[in-house]
C-alpha cells in the first residue's frame, strides 16, 4: 500500500460483492433450468387461482419438480397469510 | 480419431475469436492437422484475426449449399501448412446454416483433420447452437466480470442439454474454463473476480488464464494469432493452455500482481 493510500478512504471490495450476487443468481438459474418449460406458467396460473380466494404474496407460492426414483413429484407450497383475508373472497 | 472443439461464451467481446485463432495455431504447431471454422454468419472476423482476409473466395455457407467443394473453400495458413481456415459467410440470411449441412461438412472434415475448432458467435441463437451441437469438447471463454460469468453459466446449461452428446447419451461434452483479460493487479486490489471466485461459481476445470495484455490488440492489428508472439504473456499463456488441452500438466503463470517500483509504492498508482 502506498503512503498516500493511508490518507485515502479504503475502497470497498467490489469483487466479493460480485461473487455473492453471481452465486445467488446462478443458483436460481440452475434451479429453473432443470424443470420443464411449463413450470413458470403453471406457477403464475396457480397463483391467480389462489388469489381469487386468499390474498397471498407472489413469493408465497413455490412450485417445484423433483425426481424420486423413476417418478417425478410436483410439489406445491403455499404460505397463507395469518388469518385475515382468508375465507372471504 | 478427430475431435470437435467449440470455443464459446454467450457474451460477445470476451475473446472467442482470439482464442480460436491461438488454440488452432497452437495445436497445429504441435504437429496436429487442424481446421478452424468461423460460425459467425453475417459477421465474418476469424479471417482478419488469422490474417487471411484477402484470400477468402468461398465460405462455409457456399460449401453447405454445394456451390463449391470443401477443398476449394479451405484456406491453408501460410505460416503453418497443417492448419486450415474455413471462413464465415457474409450473407444476411440467418437460416444459411442448417444442422444437416453442418453435420455433413464436419463429417467430411473429420476424415482429414485431427482437430476441428469451431469459433462460435455470441448469443444463444442458431449460429451458437450449431457451433456447439456436434462438439466433443468446449472451451468456455470467460472474462472476470459479472455479465460474462452469468452468460457462461447459461452456455454450460446448453452444453449439458442441447448438444448431440447430451441428446444421444454418448457422455458429456468435456468443458474447459478459459479466463481471459485477467488482471492480477486488480484482483489483488479486490476490484476483480479472482480465478478461484470464477471456478467456485462455474465449477468447471481450468484450461488457462490469459492475462490482459497489450500484445493481443497488436496481434489482431497485424493478423497474427497472439500465440505466435512468444515474448508476450498472453502468447505464453495460450501456449500453456494448448499444452493442457493435450493433457500436459503445466502450472499457471502470470497470476501474481507485478511488484511496484519504489516511487509507485510511495505515491500509489
Amino acid at each position: 500500500m502506498g503512503l498516500l493510500d493511508l490518507f485515502r478512504s479504503k475502497q470497498k471490495n467490489t469483487a466479493s460483492l460480485a461473487k455473492q450476487r453471481l452465486q445467488i443468481i446462478i443458483a436460481q438459474g440452475r434451479a429453473e433450468r432443470g424443470g420443464p418449460d411449463y413450470l413458470p406458467m403453471l406457477k403464475r396460473e396457480l397463483l391467480e387461482v389462489i388469489r381469487k380466494y386468499v390474498h397471498v404474496d407472489p413469493d408465497a407460492v413455490e412450485v417445484s419438480l423433483a425426481t424420486e426414483g423413476d417418478h417425478e413429484v410436483l410439489e406445491m407450497n403455499v404460505i397463507l397469510p395469518e388469518r385475515q383475508g382468508a375465507g372471504d373472497p | 480419431m478427430s475431435e470437435v472443439i467449440v470455443v464459446t461464451s454467450g457474451k460477445g467481446g470476451v475473446g472467442k475469436t482470439t482464442t480460436s485463432a491461438s488454440i488452432a495455431m497452437g495445436l497445429a504447431r504441435r504437429g496436429h492437422k487442424v481446421v478452424v471454422i468461423d460460425f459467425d454468419v453475417g459477421l465474418r472476423n476469424l479471417d482478419l484475426i488469422m490474417g487471411c482476409e484477402r484470400r477468402v473466395v468461398y465460405d462455409f455457407v457456399n460449401v453447405i449449399n454445394g456451390e463449391c467443394t470443401l477443398k476449394q473453400a479451405l484456406i491453408k495458413d501460410k505460416r503453418q501448412d497443417n492448419l486450415s481456415i474455413l471462413a464465415a459467410s457474409q450473407t444476411r440470411d440467418k437460416d444459411a446454416l442448417t444442422r444437416d449441412g453442418v453435420e455433413r461438412v464436419l463429417g467430411e472434415l473429420r476424415a482429414d483433420f485431427d482437430y476441428i475448432v469451431c469459433d462460435s458467435p455470441a448469443g444463444i441463437e442458431k449460429g451458437a447452437f450449431l457451433a456447439m451441437y456436434f462438439a466433443d469438447r468446449a472451451i468456455v471463454v470467460v472474462n472476470p466480470e459479472v455479465s460474462s460469468v452469468r452468460d457462461s453459466d447459461r452456455i454450460l446449461g446448453l452444453l449439458a442439454s442441447k448438444t448431440r452428446r447430451a441428446e444421444t447419451g454418448e457422455g458429456k461434452v468435456r468443458e474447459h474454463l478459459l479466463l481471459t483479460r485477467y488482471s492480477p493487479r486488480r484482483v489483488a486490489d479486490g476490484d476483480m473476480l479472482s480465478l478461484k471466485d470464477v471456478e467456485d461459481i462455474l465449477g468447471i476445470p481450468v484450461l488457462g488464464v490469459i492475462p490482459e495484455s497489450e500484445e493481443v490488440l497488436q496481434s489482431s492489428n497485424s493478423g497474427n494469432p497472439v500465440i505466435l508472439d512468444a515474448e508476450s504473456p498472453a502468447g505464453q499463456a495460450y501456449d500453456d493452455a494448448v499444452a493442457r488441452l493435450l493433457g500436459e500438466d503445466r502450472p499457471l503463470r502470470f497470476m501474481e500482481a507485478e511488484r511496484k517500483g519504489l516511487l509507485k509504492r510511495l505515491f500509489g498508482g
